[in-house]
């Protein structure tokens, strides 16, 4: 059954779109992992959730446009979104947590009725499947799609290595940056605008229903080893590329849909992570 | 006597365009100790967030030197926003103190680091660097913070209630820390409820009340309104 698998692998990755998907999981992935720290830190984890079913109603939306590429109608939508959740949350006027609870289920039921009401395609339940948990079969991905969600992960890896300082900082202590002249209202306009991305930019591989996995374990599991801030980023892109590439491969042996069994990975790695943790804080107090 | 840091008349500090305390009229000059007296809700951490260009002033005049500007007045919270599950070294932490300049280098310098450990020295947690911020206790945190605020303070401090929640040794340690800092030449302004201890290191001294007062040290014992501050003010603790 092992060599089975293995072969199994090893003939798929002789197509070009199976190997095309490959570089943007493992793409997506990392820049997932070092979104997913700043996004935990800031208590800004819902907000990404909330994002990703925003992204679903936009997906709905551009479905039923019959536009030819739906991300000129997802990518403005989901980066609206972000802003004002991003900027509610910065107000203590509204509650903040409500108004993303209303945003995603909102979207999620005015999404899924438009789509059934002026529904082009004939099979809308398969089509609602894959926005939300993603792509049954890799076939189903365009080359597109694939360098779209390169090219938005490799622009948000850019942003987080050239703006680490800044990041951290803001991430640490707003206050304080901004005493010191950092323009952190600008900063989380653009912090935003990443989310925006990295959600857009994982939804056609992994669904929009497990963006926030990717985005939230993998930094989770960092953080229950490592110290530094420094070492739970890296550590937590390595931990989401090794969780990425295994779930990948495991999903094409065993003929299982990509998304979740990436995430599936997550979760044992998240165990597995959470358990040495305590371990070794064990032995710090003995 | 040189021009002041900080210039300050008829000043009105709030929020929202509400004002929450009115005729603030102070001077600041390089080498003072300046101590902000006030009672909880007096204004007195709406002023230093005006001072530190957070919060916009609602009237009067404000006149900062510039180079107090961008963290030029290095800012020591009161409350540390910063979580328990926090990953970051001490030495991650101070770093992010120092201002990185010009704006197209990304990335902080080996002097940088240099300074960031030496201004660790200087508040004597040398040996902290490499442990991790939220592991220290509260009087570690508050010295670390402090080492922070040094890395990009030009010539003046702004300490928010400094020993709030130390215990005493560490609000010691604390005071002697920002005297020596005084002595070396830098300027502090103290926000404090603490009338008593507040006097004992001070130059000038800030009331932020009904009556506003505001002179040296000697002046503000002559006034009288010394005994009367330390009624309402010296006995209660901030939470």
């Amino acid at each position: 059954m092992m060599i089975e698998a293995l072969n199994r692998i090893a003939e798929s990755m002789q197509f070009a779109f199976v190997r095309n998907a490959l570089i943007a999981v493992a793409f997506v992935s990392v820049c997932a992992a070092l979104l997913g720290v700043v996004l935990v830190l800031k208590r800004f984890s819902m907000i990404g959730d909330g994002l990703t079913h925003v992204a679903f109603g936009a997906m709905c939306v551009a479905g039923i446009t019959g536009i030819t590429n739906n991300l000129y109608i997802v990518l403005p939508v989901t980066v609206a979104a972000a802003i004002i959740l991003l900027k509610t949350k910065e107000s203590k006027k509204i509650k903040g947590d409500a108004l993303i609870a209303m945003m995603s289920v909102g979207a999620l039921a005015i999404g899924y009725l438009l789509l059934s009401v002026f529904h082009k395609s004939s099979n809308v339940a398969g089509d609602v499947c894959t926005s939300l948990f993603g792509a049954m079969q890799l076939m189903t991905l365009t080359p597109v799609d694939v360098w779209v969600s390169v090219g938005l992960s490799a622009s948000v890896i850019l942003f987080f290595v050239l703006f680490y300082n800044t990041i951290f900082s803001v991430t640490l202590d707003e206050n304080f940056a901004r005493a010191s002249g950092t323009k952190a209202g600008a900063f989380n306009i653009v912090l935003s605008t990443v989310i925006a991305l990295v959600v857009v930019a994982a939804m056609k591989l992994v669904g929009s229903l497990l963006v926030s996995a990717l985005v939230i374990f993998p930094a989770l599991s960092a953080m229950r080893v490592w110290r530094s801030f420094k070492g739970v980023s890296i550590a937590s892109s390595i931990i989401s590329l090794g969780c990425a590439l295994l779930g990948f491969f495991g999903s094409i042996a065993l003929n299982l849909p990509v998304g979740p069994s990436i995430v599936v990975v997550d979760i044992v790695a998240f165990g597995v992570f959470y358990l040495i943790g305590v371990i070794r804080k064990g032995r710090r107090v003995a | 006597m040189s021009d002041p840091l900080i210039r300050c008349e008829n000043l009105s500090v709030g929020y929202d365009g509400q004002s929450v305390a009115t005729d603030i009229a102070f001077r600041f000059s390089v080498g003072e100790y300046l101590c902000v007296l006030g009672e909880n809700g007096a204004g007195k951490t709406t002023l230093m967030k005006t001072l530190l260009g957070l919060t916009k002033p609602i009237s009067g005049a404000l006149e900062m030197d510039p180079k107090l500007k961008k963290g030029g007045l290095g800012y020591l919270p009161q409350h540390t926003h910063i979580g328990n599950d926090f990953p970051a070294t001490v030495l991650e932490v101070v770093l992010s103190g120092v201002p990185i300049s010009p704006w197209y280098r990304f990335f902080h310098s080996r002097k940088d680091k240099e300074k960031a450990l030496q201004n660790l020295a200087k508040i004597g947690a040398e040996d902290l660097k490499n442990k991790c911020f939220n592991e220290l206790s509260g009087g570690q945190r508050q010295r670390v913070l402090l080492a922070r605020a040094l890395c990009s303070a030009e010539s003046a401090l702004l300490v928010d209630e400094p020993v709030s929640g130390l215990d005493p040794l560490a609000t010691q340690k604390m005071y002697e820390t920002l005297d020596e800092l005084h002595k070396e030449g830098m300027g502090i302004i103290m926000i404090t409820h603490d009338v008593s201890d507040a006097l004992a290191y001070a130059t000038h001294v800030l009331l932020i009340d009904k009556e506003p007062f505001f002179g040296t040290v000697s002046e503000f014992k002559q006034s009288g309104l010394e005994a009367a501050s330390k009624d309402h003010l010296g006995g209660h603790d901030d939470d």
